[in-house]
C-alpha cells in the first residue's frame, strides 16, 4: 500500500524544491513522475494537489514559472527553482534532517 | 508574485481560471500521453475545480475578489433603478460638491499652513482692550514698540515685523507705464527664519535692516517673476520706482511663499526699513509674529511682551493722555496682549472671513446630512425590494457581515460616482465664490490647487457619506429574517419609522438652513438700505497722485478746470473716500479743557467736498479757499452732540489733541449731516473736517502729494467718463496723473460684500436643502402608498373619502415635520450667539424669522405629499384585490 498524501504533508515542498533543484524547468506532471519514480512509488501525492503547492510556492517567490511550447506543440508550464528557493531548500533540507534524527533516536532508544 | 500581482489578478480573474484550467489539463494530457487509463488518471488526479479554488485563493486577494464583485453587481443594482440612482447621486454630488468648494476655501483662507520651515511655531501678537465700552482687537503695531519687544524677548522667541500688504504704484520704464503690484514691507531676518532660500540672487537678511531709509533693495515673489517677468534669469539688478524711491531687485523667492497674508499674494517684498513710518512711534502699521524658541513656554513670553508694551504706550503717552480721565488712560493702558496660532499666516481677510466661512462649512454639511438622509431613505426603500434576495442569500449560507458589505459596496459606489461629480462642482465652485468675496479695488488672491489634500478631503467624505447612508440600511438589511421574507414581507412597521425619523432629521436641518438664511438675508437687506448720510449716484472717486508734492494752488486750478467739463456737475477732494479710507481719530479738547474720552474721527476735504456728496449743511458755511490748518473746521451733528450738547458749534472753537499733547485750535465755521465714517455698520461718530491748506510754522502752505477727487457726473453710468478724466487731469497738469477711478458706490457695496455672499450662499443652500426634503418626503410618502396599496384599496372600497386617504398615507410624516421643525427651530435659537456679530439690526427670535422658514416647510411638504395623495385615492380597488 503507498501512504496517503497526508504523509507528505510538510514535506512536499521539500521534495519539489529539491527536485527543482537537480532538474530546473519541470512541469508540473514531471515533478509529480519524479517523486514518484525515484521514492520507488511509496510517495505518492494525489496528483492535483500539486499545482495549489506550486502555485503558493510560486507566490512565495521560491519558485518562478514560464509557458512554453514543447516539441509536439502543446503549451506546458513549467518551474525553476529561484534564489530564495535555494535558501528555502537550504532551511527545509536542514529542518528535515533534524526531525529525522530525532525520530531516529526515538527509534532506537525507546 | 507580489501583492501587485495580486491586485491585478483581480481584474483578469477569468484569465486566471483559464490559465489555471489549462495547467491542470496539460497534467491530464501529459497522463494519457503516457498510456495512463483516463478513468484512472483523472481519478488519482482528484477534482480539478477544487484544485482550481484553491490555486486561484492564493493568486489573488480573496477579500478583494469578494468586494470587486459586490462592487460589480452593486452598480448593476444601481443600473436597474436608474431614476432613483440618478437622483441619489446628483444630490449627493450637490452636497459633497459644496462640502468640497468649501473646503477649499476653508483650507485656503484658515488651515493651510505657510510654505516656511517653522509654520507650526508660527504666532500672531495682537492687543485686546475695552474702550469706550467696546472690545477690540488691534494687531497693528509701531516699529520703535516692536523693536523695544524684540530686544527684550531674544532669548525667548525671535519676532517677525511684517506689514499689511497693499496694492503700490510703481513703474519699470517711464512714468507713463505705472502699473500695480502688491507690495510688502518684511523685516530683513524673516527670509533667514523662515527658511526661504532665493531662486536668484539673493533674499534680504539683517544687513537690509540696519537704517531707516537706506536699503532700497526689493525681493520677488516666483509667482511674480513668472507672470510678470516670464522668468526672465537677467532680473536681478533691474530697478522700479516707487513712490519718490527707486528699488533694486537683488532676487527671486525660490518656492510658492507670498507672503503672511492669506488672501494676498505678495509679489515685492521690500525692507521695513524703506517704510515712511518706520521711526514713527504713534504710528501702527505692521503686525508682529513670533516664533518661540525650542522649548519657550508661551505664557512667560506673552506676559514679558505685555510687560515691555505696556511700559512702551506709558511712556508714549505721558504727553497727551497726561489729562485724560484715569479710567479712560487705564482702559488705554491696559490693553491685554495676545498670542494666538498665525499657522497659516495672518491677515485683515482671514479674520474677516473667518466667522462666515465657519457657517458657510456648517451649512453644507448640513446640507451634506440632508442629502444622506435622503438617500438613505432610498437605500432603506430599495432594500426593502431587495429583501426576498437577501433573504435567499442567508438561506443559501450568507453571512451577515457579507450581507452588510453586499449593501455597503454598492453605497460606496454610489458614494464615490457622487464625489467624483461633485469634485467638477467644487473645481468651478471655489473660485467663483471668491470671485464674489472680492471687493473691487483690492481683490483677494487665494491659492486654490487641487492636490492631496482636496482629493484626500474629497475621499475622506465619500468614505464618511457611505457609512453615514449606507450603514443603517446595510444593518438594517442584514437582519433579514428568510423565513418572513420569503413568505411574502415582514414587519413593515419598523422600517417606516426609521424612514419617518430620517424625514425628521432632513426637516430639523432644513429648518436651520432657512432660518439662517432669513437671518442673512435680512441682515443684507437692512445693511443695503442703511442710509449713509450722502448719494453715491453718479460720483466717481478719483484717486490722484504726483511724482512730486504740488503746491495746493494747482490742486485747486485742477478742481476749478474740471468743474467746467461737461457732463461734471460737481468736484471736491478729501485725503481718502467715505467708507473706504482708513481711520485718523483724536482726542477734541472744548474751552481748555481736558478731553472727555470720546473720540472724533477726521478727514481733510476742500471746499466744494460736502456739495460734491451732497452733504446738507446744517448751519453755518461750507470751506473757503482760504480757510486753513489750524484755523477752520467743518464738524457734523454728532460731534456737535458729543462736545456742545446738541448745539450748534458753529462760531465756537475747540482744540484737537494730537499725540504728545501738542493741540491746534479750529474755529467751527459749519456744521454738517452725519454721514457713516468708516463701516456701514458703526455708529454715527463724531467728525471734524480741516482743510487741506495747512500752515506751517512760517506761514507757508505745505504741498500735496496725492488726493481722491470727488467728481459727480450727470450721467447714470459715471465710469463712462472714466478714461476721459485718465486723459484730461494730466492734460490740465502734467505732474498729476490719476491711480485709480472707482465709484462711491462700489466702494459702498465692498462695506456688503460678505452680507452679500451669505445671504447668497444661504439661499441657494436652503434652496438646495428644500429640494432634497421635499424629494426625500415625496420618496418616504410613495413607498409607503405602494406597500399599503392593499389596504387603501379595501378601505376605498368600503367608502373611505380623500381626506380619509390623505390622513393615512400622511399623518407619521407630518408629526415627523412637527418634530423636526420644532428640533430646527431650538438648534436655530441656540446657534444665534454664535452668529451674532454677522446680523445686523434683526433678532433671532423675530417672529418673522421663525415663522417664515415653517411656513415655506410646510407648503414644500404639502407640495410633496400631493402625488402620493393622489395616487392613493386612484387606487381601483377592484383591480387591486384582483392583482393580490
Amino acid at each position: 500500500m503507498s501512504p496517503k498524501t497526508d504523509s507528505l504533508q510538510g514535506s512536499l515542498d521539500l521534495l519539489v524544491l529539491k527536485i527543482l533543484s537537480r532538474r530546473p524547468r519541470l512541469h508540473g506532471y514531471a515533478i509529480m513522475a519524479a517523486i514518484q519514480g525515484i521514492s520507488a512509488e511509496v510517495l505518492r501525492v494525489e496528483e492535483g494537489s500539486l499545482y495549489p503547492a506550486l502555485h503558493r510556492m510560486e507566490e512565495c517567490g521560491w519558485i518562478r514559472a514560464e509557458w512554453i511550447t514543447k516539441e509536439n506543440g502543446r503549451r506546458a508550464r513549467v518551474y525553476e527553482l529561484t534564489t530564495g528557493g535555494k535558501r528555502q531548500l537550504g532551511m527545509e533540507e536542514s529542518r528535515w534532517k533534524a526531525v529525522a534524527a530525532a525520530v531516529n533516536r526515538v527509534l532506537r532508544e525507546a | 508574485m507580489s501583492t501587485w500581482r495580486k491586485v491585478t489578478n483581480l481584474f483578469r480573474s477569468k484569465q486566471l481560471n483559464d490559465e489555471i484550467d489549462e495547467e491542470l489539463q496539460s497534467h491530464l494530457d501529459e497522463a494519457l500521453a503516457e498510456g495512463r487509463d483516463p478513468d484512472e488518471a483523472r481519478r488519482a488526479f482528484g477534482s480539478p475545480l477544487r484544485h482550481r479554488e484553491a490555486s486561484r485563493n492564493v493568486r489573488l486577494i480573496t477579500w478583494l475578489d469578494a468586494l470587486r464583485a459586490d462592487a460589480v453587481f452593486g452598480l448593476r443594482q444601481l443600473r436597474k433603478t436608474k431614476i432613483t440612482s440618478l437622483a441619489a447621486v446628483l444630490s449627493l454630488a450637490l452636497a459633497i460638491g459644496s462640502c468640497m468648494a468649501a473646503f477649499r476655501l476653508i483650507d485656503a483662507v484658515l488651515l493651510r499652513p505657510l510654505p516656511v520651515a517653522n509654520a507650526d511655531h508660527l504666532y500672531e501678537v495682537s492687543r485686546h482692550g475695552v474702550f469706550n465700552n467696546q472690545s477690540f482687537t488691534y494687531d497693528a503695531w509701531s516699529y520703535p514698540s516692536f523693536q523695544t519687544m524684540r530686544a527684550a524677548v531674544k532669548d525667548q522667541a525671535e519676532l517677525l515685523a511684517v506689514s499689511n500688504t497693499g496694492p503700490e504704484d510703481l513703474t519699470y520704464k517711464s512714468d507713463l507705464e505705472m502699473e500695480r503690484a502688491q507690495v510688502q514691507y518684511v523685516c530683513g531676518w524673516m527670509f533667514p527664519t523662515f527658511g526661504l532660500r532665493p531662486k536668484l540672487g539673493r533674499l534680504l537678511s539683517e544687513s537690509d535692516n540696519l537704517q531707516p531709509g537706506a536699503h532700497p533693495y526689493a525681493v520677488l515673489s516666483q509667482g511674480y517673476w513668472e507672470h510678470r517677468f516670464g522668468e526672465d534669469p537677467r532680473i536681478v539688478g533691474r530697478t522700479f520706482r516707487m513712490g519718490a524711491r527707486v528699488y533694486e531687485i537683488v532676487g527671486v523667492v525660490d518656492g510658492e511663499f507670498t507672503g503672511t497674508e492669506p488672501g494676498t499674494m505678495v509679489d515685492i517684498f521690500v525692507p521695513v526699513m524703506m517704510h515712511p513710518g518706520v521711526s514713527a512711534n504713534d504710528w501702527s502699521w505692521h503686525r508682529t509674529l513670533a516664533i518661540p524658541k525650542p522649548g519657550a513656554a508661551l505664557e512667560p513670553l506673552r506676559s514679558k511682551l505685555e510687560a515691555v508694551s505696556r511700559a512702551f504706550e506709558e511712556q508714549r503717552m505721558n504727553g497727551a493722555t497726561a489729562s485724560l480721565p484715569k479710567e479712560q488712560r487705564d482702559a488705554f493702558l491696559n490693553q491685554q496682549v495676545l498670542l494666538e496660532p498665525a499657522v497659516s499666516g495672518a491677515s485683515q481677510f482671514r479674520t474677516d472671513t473667518r466667522r462666515p466661512l465657519t457657517i458657510l462649512g456648517v451649512l453644507v454639511v448640513l446640507v451634506l446630512l440632508i442629502a444622506c438622509a435622503n438617500v438613505a431613505n432610498l437605500m432603506t426603500a430599495q432594500a426593502s425590494s431587495r429583501a426576498r434576495e437577501l433573504a435567499l442569500r442567508v438561506s443559501i449560507g450568507g453571512g451577515r457581515w457579507r450581507l452588510v458589505q453586499l449593501v455597503l459596496v454598492q453605497s460606496a459606489c454610489l458614494a464615490v460616482l457622487a464625489a467624483a461629480l461633485g469634485a467638477l462642482l467644487a473645481w468651478w465652485a471655489a473660485p467663483f465664490v471668491v470671485g464674489m468675496i472680492n471687493p473691487p479695488d483690492n481683490p483677494a488672491r487665494l491659492l486654490l490647487p487641487t492636490d492631496w489634500r482636496v482629493l484626500d478631503f474629497g475621499l475622506a467624505i465619500a468614505l464618511a457619506v457611505t457609512l453615514l447612508f449606507g450603514l443603517l440600511p446595510a444593518l438594517r438589511a442584514s437582519t433579514v429574517n428568510p423565513v418572513a421574507a420569503l413568505k411574502g414581507g415582514e414587519d413593515p412597521r419598523a422600517r417606516r419609522r426609521l424612514m419617518d425619523g430620517l424625514i425628521g432629521v432632513q426637516v430639523a436641518f432644513c429648518f436651520l438652513v432657512l432660518f439662517v438664511a432669513g437671518l442673512f438675508v435680512t441682515t443684507f437687506e437692512r445693511l443695503s438700505h442703511e442710509s449713509t448720510g450722502f448719494s453715491a449716484d453718479g460720483v466717481l472717486v478719483v484717486e490722484t497722485v504726483t511724482k512730486q508734492a504740488q503746491p495746493l494752488g494747482y490742486w485747486n486750478q485742477l478742481l476749478d478746470q474740471l468743474r467746467h467739463r461737461e457732463g461734471i456737475e460737481a468736484v471736491g477732494m478729501s485725503d481718502a473716500p467715505l467708507l473706504g479710507g482708513g481711520n485718523w481719530n483724536n482726542f477734541i479738547s472744548v474751552d481748555g479743557l481736558p478731553p472727555n474720552g470720546v473720540i472724533a474721527y477726521m478727514r481733510r476735504v476742500s471746499p466744494g467736498w460736502i456739495d460734491a456728496l451732497k452733504i446738507p449743511l446744517l448751519d453755518g458755511r461750507d470751506f473757503l479757499p482760504e480757510d486753513s490748518q489750524p484755523g477752520s473746521a467743518l464738524v457734523n451733528q454728532a460731534f456737535a452732540n458729543a462736545y456742545f450738547n446738541g448745539k450748534s458749534p458753529v462760531g465756537r472753537t475747540f482744540e484737537i489733541v494730537f499725540s504728545g499733547n501738542f493741540r491746534l485750535r479750529f474755529k467751527t465755521v459749519g456744521l454738517v449731516g452725519d454721514v457713516r465714517y468708516q463701516e456701514l455698520r458703526q455708529p454715527l461718530v463724531p467728525q471734524v473736517y480741516v482743510p487741506f491748506r495747512i500752515l506751517r510754522e512760517k506761514g507757508e502752505v505745505e504741498d500735496v502729494g496725492g488726493a481722491d477727487l470727488v467728481v459727480r457726473t450727470t450721467s447714470s453710468n459715471p465710469l463712462a467718463l472714466s478714461q476721459f478724466l485718465r486723459d484730461e487731469i494730466p492734460h490740465i497738469r502734467p505732474e498729476f496723473r490719476v491711480s485709480r477711478i472707482l465709484t462711491q458706490l462700489e466702494i459702498n457695496q465692498s462695506q456688503s460684500v460678505r452680507e452679500r455672499l451669505l445671504a447668497t450662499l444661504a439661499v441657494f443652500f436652503s434652496v438646495v436643502a428644500l429640494l432634497l426634503a421635499g424629494v426625500g418626503l415625496y420618496g418616504v410618502l410613495h413607498y409607503y402608498v405602494l406597500q399599503r396599496r392593499r389596504e387603501i384599496g379595501i378601505r376605498i372600497a368600503v367608502g373611505a373619502r380623500i381626506a380619509n386617504i390623505a390622513r393615512i398615507v400622511a399623518v407619521d410624516a407630518f408629526i415627523a415635520l412637527v418634530a423636526g421643525s420644532a428640533v430646527g427651530l431650538t438648534l436655530g435659537i441656540a446657534s444665534a450667539r454664535f452668529m451674532a456679530s454677522l446680523i445686523y439690526q434683526v433678532k433671532a427670535t423675530n417672529p418673522p424669522m421663525l415663522i417664515v422658514p415653517t411656513l415655506v416647510l410646510t407648503v414644500v411638504a404639502i407640495l410633496a405629499a400631493i402625488p402620493a395623495v393622489i395616487r392613493a385615492s386612484r387606487i381601483d380597488p377592484a383591480s387591486m384585490l384582483r392583482v393580490e
